[in-house]
């Protein structure tokens, strides 16, 4: 009973939160209510017993990509006036290309039904919470046989990472810093000039 | 997920799947909020996963969804700084003004 309420609250706080993102004129706005949407998904996870998706949300999401959006939602500075023109132009477009997939969704799940082999195909049985934790059922099967492709995601962030440092840097022209090569390559000859100064007058 | 049933985690990921397209759609002026509805859909995808993967209590439906956590960070990350470029190189992220590319 309990659950099922605060399965109604997470649910309905998500999809508003969601709707807001979408509709609020300040891109702050939209980034705040993605937070409050990642945290209300997270409340969903750990509900449906799937705990260490729902911390990895909170923690990955809430704490980086959320921060991220913040930051470069504050560096670019949008005027809230010009950002919704042309709002309504797309609305029927919008709303029509979201009616037929809400349409195709009813329409796909009134005839599904689970397939009766599904539960024999099981890769890889959850064990009981009396067993192991799920964080730890996760792991042992992500270091063991999902090993290279947990390999592979961290060689996605790795290019991630590397790809927007360099997109987004830029030489300043205007700071000045010292190159080595150039320090090391002077020597005295062209360092020092003797100049003969003839007695009592100026160079 | 004991008395609450797979088919209201899925409508929940359809409704959120949904509200991302319409996000697209509807937001013509600014990139920023399009790579947010992206990471709804995202999102939406993620609890279907999940949901499926408690129904069927299967982990590697769990185990698929932290990669698409791991890519839809990446995504996120390579987006922005292309957006952080673009406006430094034309001063607009409107996507009207994303026109550099027509041949």
């Amino acid at each position: 009973m309990i659950a099922t309420l605060v399965f109604y609250m997470f649910a309905i706080f998500c999809i508003g939160s969601g709707v807001m993102v979408v509709t609020s004129r300040n891109p702050v706005h939209s980034v705040l209510f993605l937070i409050l949407a990642f945290f209300n998904a997270g409340g969903l996870f750990v509900l449906a017993g799937a705990e260490f998706l729902a911390m990895l949300l909170v923690i990955v999401y809430v704490g980086a990509v959320a921060v991220l959006f913040m930051f470069v939602v504050m560096m670019l500075d949008v005027t809230v006036a010009e950002m919704k023109q042309g709002f309504l132009n797309y609305l029927p477009i919008g709303l029509l290309v979201v009616v037929i997939f809400i349409g195709e969704m009813l329409a796909s799940a009134s005839v599904w039904h689970m397939a009766p082999e599904a539960a024999a195909n099981i890769q890889a049985k959850t064990p009981g919470v009396d067993v192991m934790s799920n964080t730890s059922a996760l792991a042992e099967l992500l270091y063991t046989r999902y090993v290279y492709l947990f390999q592979a995601a961290g060689l996605v962030l790795l290019v991630a990472m590397i790809g927007a440092i360099v997109l987004t840097h830029r030489k300043r022209k205007d700071s000045k810093k010292q190159v080595i090569s150039r320090q090391l390559a002077r020597d005295a000859k062209e360092a020092v000039v003797l100049k003969k100064v003839e007695t009592g007058r100026g160079i | 997920m004991a008395d609450i049933g797979l088919g209201h985690y899925l409508t929940v990921a359809a409704i959120l799947f949904a509200t991302g397209m319409f996000g697209i759609f509807l937001n013509r002026k600014n990139v920023i909020v399009i790579l947010m509805s992206i990471e709804l859909l995202l999102l939406g995808i993620n609890i279907n996963m999940v949901a499926f993967s408690v129904e069927l209590g299967d982990m590697v439906g769990q185990v698929f969804s932290l990669f698409i956590l791991t890519v839809a960070a990446a995504e996120a990350a390579i987006g922005l700084a292309i957006l952080v470029v673009f406006f430094r190189n034309r001063g607009s992220i409107a996507v009207d003004d994303i026109n550099g590319m027509k041949g």
